[in-house]
């Protein structure tokens, strides 16, 4: 089978295995370098909750690891989650990359995690709603109203909306990062279409499949139950007075990079996958064609972008929504998970403002702190970034999926040049952060154990400011590429399971 | 369900069945050849004309030999219809509609493509039986799957219309042709040349043991009546419109409209025809001209479908 495997090296034995031909523990000689590995400590000594994966790890072997990544390769393949070759015609498919070596998130630091989430999307949905209703945000004079006018995902066609229950976004997947004291940062909001979970619960998946006895003797919290609470939060948000709503899932199609997604999510959740040529509004209402007849959708989670949901109201040339949806909308027949209008929340100059919507709307401390970020529309900001480009990451305000990334360190002078110009052309689209080095997690690279940089991405969902629930686990991205900060699956990043250690009580993905 | 949902499953359906047939096809002729005399029949010239796109092959081959032929119907992917072909567009369609799909009916057909993929280069210069009765057992393997795991919702009514309607059809040509290449070599008639052509037949339909536990021997009467009418062999053109009829019924039951669309209309009539006419009626008027006819109603019932179902006008 024309099968693509990620390893470019077949597994080297001779570094494995001892004089007598015994393997040697895989982490043998491991070096965490000068990172914060999320595994085990400088000296190799596993961390909290870690020791029985490190045992097994260095129990089984590398070899053994080796083969057992193979046969979860071969299952996504199986599986069809795989992309073609771009230029391709021999129809040759590859997996997204997968490592077999887990990460594994202590119980203790999961509850800070866990709790931070949920602070930031109570926030961060009063905010919505209130900058497309009352704006108190602005007139106490916290945010400049400028700021949030001048963001490319505001939709002013948005004004006046009020959403069920007052949430806006009721599924976030907000990226995290460690540092180099294994400190966690938010790196960002995702509040659009966040895509991934499809990831999170296959990989778990096939972990399961090839490492029964791992996960036997380990205490990890499952993470299966994620499409029955997705469509429990669905149903929820449903029109007033709507008791048994239709739902469906909106896919751009099948030509979508997360098409995959879309279709397992429909089927795990068991409603339609509708593209937008299956719906029609009349009365402002949302229909869909069946063969018999057209039949009534009450909640839409919608996987396609803002700006094409509806040709009438946004890109008139947008084939892939559905003319008159934002009329049923705004007539309140129809909830779309998330709202639109979102995007401006995630806008990375509006980002850097989170902590203080966390004190103005809750009162409270923020729990998982931002990574601290110049915004190039101040001046001193600007002239700081200009003078340290070579140590700082600069990023796009309104751009996301590593595009538009300016990484200073690893940079050339000519690059350097080129972000400079555009900073000072347009500085309100441009910020910066210092350079973090992303903490490591072991990776199986050409036969060896080697450390490579992670972030991990959670999922939360939201029906309620009393409702909201964070997936235990998430899309841990993993940069392939040695030495590579770059997670994202565009450039090079692959994927590994992510375990988050069950505290005493708490159900485990073995039981 | 969708509309959309419906013709991609009915599509996908129909491309897995035919891939099969091809498969069937080739299998048999590969065998066959090794047990006949040489230069009696040609046995690749009636897998050309078996497709109807005999015009489509002279304009892109240049012979008939089993290299070309095998090429044409199992890998040509310029061909719209050959064995690969039918894979790919079935797995695009079941990509389009997995969430509708039991993960089990996807996968299986997702390894089968791959297999038939990656054997396209050994295939091309060494066909062998062996290859296209793994094809068979791959689609029967599908079809088991779909008929155990996915609820006999409608659906796998729209997924079993797609396939009897194919199969149908497939079974129509290759009586057609066969009959056509075996007819006039009258000399032939009761000679072991004769008897092993028609047992080559049945087997192309699955056909030959529960031909012979009835009839016991070969009758050419016999083996036209056993493809066109045998009430229960699953892959006679009476039973598959019979089941197509059935699983239309179904579909109209779940229908908010009172009148009897075109399809099911059409269906029933052509299974009352066929429940009602004889070999010797056939045979009088022109076998020939009788399969013509079962095309060109399985034809029209299939567009009316599209008609009926995937692009109506549909009102609230």
């Amino acid at each position: 089978m024309s099968f693509q495997s990620q390893s470019s090296a077949p597994i080297s034995q001779s570094a494995t295995v001892d004089a007598m031909g015994n393997p040697l523990p895989a982490l043998s000689g491991y070096d965490s370098g000068n990172f914060f590995d999320e595994l085990v400590s400088s000296d190799n000594v596993a961390r909290v909750d870690a020791s029985m994966l490190v045992h097994l790890i260095n129990q089984m072997g590398v070899a053994e690891l080796g083969r057992r990544q193979t046969a979860i390769e071969r299952a996504l393949y199986r599986m069809g989650i795989t992309f073609t070759v771009y230029g391709d015609n021999q129809g040759t498919e590859k997996i997204m990359p997968f490592d077999v070596v887990p990460r594994i998130v202590s119980a203790n630091l999961w509850q800070r995690i866990d709790a931070g989430l949920q602070q930031r999307i109570r926030a961060l949905n009063r905010f919505l709603d209130d900058i497309y209703n009352e704006r108190n945000i602005i007139r106490d004079g916290v945010i400049p109203a400028d700021l949030i006018d001048s963001a490319t995902a505001y939709l002013p066609q948005c004004k006046g909306l009020k959403p069920p229950n007052g949430v806006w976004c009721h599924i976030t997947g907000t990226d995290l990062v460690r540092d180099n004291s294994g400190n966690v940062f938010v790196l960002e909001d995702n509040l659009r279409c966040p895509s991934g979970v499809s990831y999170v619960l296959q990989n778990r998946h096939v972990m399961k499949r090839n490492f029964p006895e791992v996960f036997g003797a380990s205490r990890v919290r499952p993470v299966a139950d994620y499409p029955a609470r997705l469509y429990s939060m669905l149903k929820a948000v449903a029109p007033s007075g709507i008791t048994d709503p239709m739902v469906a899932l909106l896919t751009p199609g099948v030509f979508n990079s997360a098409y995959y997604e879309h279709s397992f999510l429909a089927q795990q959740m068991g409603i339609e996958l509708v593209e937008g040529r299956d719906l029609t509004v009349e009365n402002e209402k949302v229909y869909m064609r069946t063969t018999a007849g057209l039949q009534q959708v009450h909640v839409i989670y919608r996987r396609v972008d803002d700006t094409f949901i509806d040709p009438e109201v946004f890109n008139p040339d947008s084939l892939l929504g559905v003319a008159g949806l934002m009329k049923a909308y705004q007539a309140g027949n129809v909830t779309l998970a998330n709202a639109p209008g979102t995007g401006v929340a995630d806008d990375k100059v509006i980002y850097a403002f989170v902590p203080n919507m966390i004190k103005y709307y809750l009162g409270e401390e923020m729990i998982l702190p931002n990574v601290s970020t110049y915004l190039c529309s101040r001046d001193e900001d600007r002239e700081y970034v200009l003078n340290h480009l070579d140590e700082l990451v600069v990023k796009a305000a309104a751009e996301s999926g590593g595009y538009g990334i300016l990484i200073g360190p690893h940079a050339s002078e000519k690059e350097r040049g080129e972000f400079a110009d555009n900073i000072r052309k347009n500085p309100r689209n441009w910020i910066a952060q210092p350079t973090l080095q992303l903490s490591r997690v072991p990776t199986i690279v050409d036969g060896q154990m080697e450390g490579r940089h992670v972030d991990l991405r959670p999922y939360i969902l939201c029906s309620s400011p009393d409702d909201v629930w964070v997936l235990p686990g998430g899309l841990t991205r993993v940069a392939l590429r040695k030495g590579s900060l770059v997670v994202n699956s565009s450039q090079g990043g692959g994927s590994k399971d992510t375990w988050v250690a069950a505290d005493d009580g708490q159900p485990t993905a073995s039981t | 369900m969708l509309s959309r949902v419906a013709e991609s499953i009915y599509w996908m359906s129909r491309q897995v069945e035919r891939a099969e047939n091809h498969a069937r096809f080739l299998e048999v002729t590969l065998h066959m050849i090794l047990d006949q005399p040489e230069n009696m029949v040609d046995p690749w010239e009636p897998l050309v004309r078996v497709t109807g796109d005999n015009e489509w092959y002279e304009e892109h081959y240049a012979t008939i030999d089993a290299h070309s032929v095998v090429t044409f119907l199992a890998f040509d992917l310029n061909y719209h219809s050959s064995m690969l072909t039918c894979l790919r567009a079935a797995r695009e369609n079941a990509k389009s509609v997995r969430e509708s799909l039991s993960t089990e009916v996807f996968e299986e057909l997702n390894d089968f493509y791959h297999f038939v993929n990656d054997s396209t280069a050994a295939q091309l210069t060494d066909p062998t039986a062996e290859f296209f009765d793994q094809v068979r057992k791959h689609a029967l393997m599908w079809t088991g799957i779909i008929d155990s795991t996915m609820t006999h919702d409608l659906r796998w009514h729209f997924l079993n219309v797609g396939r009897l309607l194919e199969r149908a059809d497939k079974t129509s040509r290759i009586l057609d042709v066969k009959y056509f290449n075996l007819l006039p070599r009258l000399e032939d008639v009761g000679t072991v040349v004769d008897e092993l052509q028609w047992s080559e037949l049945l087997a192309a339909i699955s056909g030959f043991e529960a031909y012979r536990r009835e009839h016991q021997v070969i009758s050419v009467k016999k083996v036209i009546e056993f493809f066109l009418f045998h009430p229960e062999f699953p892959r006679s053109i009476r039973s598959c419109v019979a089941g197509a009829d059935w699983s239309l019924r179904q579909i109209e039951k779940t229908s908010c409209t009172h009148t009897l669309r075109d399809a099911p209309k059409q269906v029933a009539a052509l299974r009352h025809r066929l429940a009602h006419t004889s070999v010797k009626e056939v045979i009088a008027g022109g076998m020939h001209e009788f399969i013509d006819m079962i095309q060109v109603e399985l034809n029209a019932a299939s567009a009316s479908l599209h008609q009926d179902y995937f692009n109506s006008p549909v009102n609230a």
